[in-house]
């Protein structure tokens, strides 16, 4: 099968995980040792790396428009356009795929590994639920950390382009802040924070599903994380058009 | 704590097991079927388990023998036919009746799988938190007593990474028995296993089963266990049973293979069935 067959094929197996992870995570009582362990390895280590996503994604991107609206002599509106373009589409989306890449990997490789040396097997042996071990906690996880870190890269990517802007168009910082202030709506804020919040989920849900159905030994876990990698990626992508397309519909 | 002062495990394990005495039917496979995708693994799988009794279930590589111990506490489901636990059919439960099946017959895993995140203590836990057991003392109490059982005292703050393969394989059946299970199901116990370590590991099943009166069914590919703790052996073969009997039954037999492997002619066991 190829890899585009397999992804459909999954996408009914990933529906009903999904419809698993929401029993137990409304059943008492709430695990929230695991959940924290997993906010903690998956969202407060991650934010170095959206940090640095950011804050040189704005700066590109303001060089870029300081330089493309110069013949029209719309330099000054670059400011607008970096933090339209970092709020609405660039925040959300790149971080969702650098700590997809990031964190799914990793939930992959760790359930992966667990299911070739039969424990999670073990866990249902001893009693217990593995979608509630291991598949809750991590979506919990992922659905509070990203839209949290996308607040994060808004806020960092617009300062790093309000940066650039001063420096190439000469405008003061205070105009910087105060024209991004103006430009970003917060119906455009919490578009693209929702936005983040379903990533986190397909993230989480992707690679649990993905580990949990790893076979074949080791070779097959280091398998399973570049499938992890490659399928959150393609998720991202996809759903964030319809996902716009419907936000858009709603707020205009 | 159950035999404090007796040796934890017996110096040399000769002779054979005790004869079962005749005990009542506990666990039936009828007629059962399993295939993956187009990979049939049983056709028609029949075979019955007796309270006290040690039944090895021997065959070769890949032929099903830890599919047939996981269809029997419902990790994998079977296709068709029945599988009866204590008078319960195990094949249409859902996963908690399967909890309550899961409390009175418990596995030790091919590779022990103890959970690498947590220590050897937090692993024997587990079960007993799943099912609130008791007080943390009441469990720490528990947890030592089954470490000394398995002839590992003092390891309970150790990481699995620390352990060796054959002290992982005892914590590992440290964690199955912490529940006092009426059924233990051992998969490939002393595989990889240094003779010493395998023999030590043989005397637990043992020990288990007679003091205990645990009924322990065993997957093995090994001579000795085969000659220490068996009261019946069961060849997987052709995709069924092939043969069940004692092992002087299996010396006797019209199946070649059996007789080779009785003869310790472990490799060409492994080379025909496969
Ligand atoms: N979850 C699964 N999904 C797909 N195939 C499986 C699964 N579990 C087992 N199989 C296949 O079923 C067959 C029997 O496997 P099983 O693990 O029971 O063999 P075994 O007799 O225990 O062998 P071994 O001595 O290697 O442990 C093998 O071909 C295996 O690949
Ligand atoms: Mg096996």
């Amino acid at each position: 099968m190829s890899g585009v067959q397999t992804f459909f094929g999954a996408i009914g197996e990933v529906a009903i995980l999904t419809g698993q992870t929401a029993r137990e995570l409304v059943r008492r009582p709430f695990e929230v040792k695991l959940w924290i362990v997993q906010l903690e390895q998956g969202g407060v280590q991650s934010w170095s790396i959206t940090f640095l996503t950011a804050v040189f994604t704005g700066m590109v991107m303001a060089s870029q428009f300081a330089i493309g609206l110069e013949p029209f002599g719309a330099s000054l509106y670059t400011g607008k356009l970096v933090s339209l373009g970092i709020v609405r589409e660039l925040g959300p989306v790149l971080t969702a795929l650098l700590v997809g890449g990031r964190v799914g990997a990793g939930f992959t490789a760790e359930i992966g590994s667990m299911a070739v040396t039969e424990q999670i097997d073990a866990i249902r042996a001893l009693g217990a639920n593995p979608v509630r071990k291991l598949v809750v906690p991590r979506v919990v996880a992922m659905v509070i950390a990203l839209p949290l870190l996308t607040v994060l890269a808004d806020l960092v990517g617009c300062l790093g382009g309000v940066f650039i802007t001063m420096l190439e168009v000469h405008i003061s910082f205070r105009f910087g802040i105060e024209q991004m202030i103006d430009t970003v709506d917060v119906p455009d804020l919490i578009h693209g924070i929702l936005k983040s919040a379903f990533f986190g989920y397909f993230i989480a849900i992707i690679s649990c599903w993905v580990g949990m159905n790893t076979r074949g030994g080791t070779e097959g876990v280091g398998q399973a994380t570049t499938r992890t990698v490659v399928w959150t990626s393609i998720t991202i992508l996809i759903s964030d058009f319809f996902l716009t397309r419907f936000f858009l519909a709603i707020y205009g | 704590m159950s035999h404090p002062a007796t040796p934890v495990v017996p110096e040399t394990v000769d002779g054979a097991a005790t004869p079962p005495a005749d005990g009542e039917e506990i666990i039936r496979f009828a007629h059962v079927g399993k295939a993956f995708g187009d990979k049939v693994v049983y056709e028609d799988l029949n075979l019955d388990i007796r309270r006290g009794e040690t039944l090895t279930i021997i065959g070769g590589s890949g032929v099903g023998k830890s599919v047939c111990l996981k269809m029997l506490i419902g990790l994998l489901k079977a296709d068709r036919g029945s599988i009866r636990a204590f008078g319960d059919e195990v094949t249409t439960m859902d996963e908690r009746a399967l909890m309550g099946v899961r409390s009175r017959i418990a596995m030790l895993f091919q590779g022990a799988a103890l959970f690498d995140s947590m220590s050897v203590e937090d692993n024997i836990k587990y079960p007993l938190r799943e099912h609130a057991w008791g007080t943390e003392e009441q469990m720490d109490a528990r947890v030592a007593e089954v470490l000394e059982l398995v002839d590992l005292p003092g390891v309970q703050k150790l990481r699995p990474s620390e352990l060796s393969g054959g002290m992982k394989k005892r914590v590992g059946l440290a964690r199955t028995i912490a529940m006092k299970p009426e059924v233990v199901l051992y998969d490939e116990p002393t595989t990889g296993l240094d003779p010493i370590t395998v023999r030590r590991i043989n005397g637990l099943i043992l020990r288990l089963q007679e003091r205990l009166g645990v009924t322990s069914v065993v997957v093995t590919h090994d001579m000795d266990t085969v000659f220490t703790v068996t009261n019946r052996l069961a060849l997987v073969y052709q995709r069924r049973i092939a043969f069940v009997g004692t092992p002087e039954e299996a010396r006797h037999s019209d199946i070649r293979f059996l007789r080779e492997f009785i003869k310790g002619g472990r490799g060409v066991l492994q080379e025909d069935l496969s």
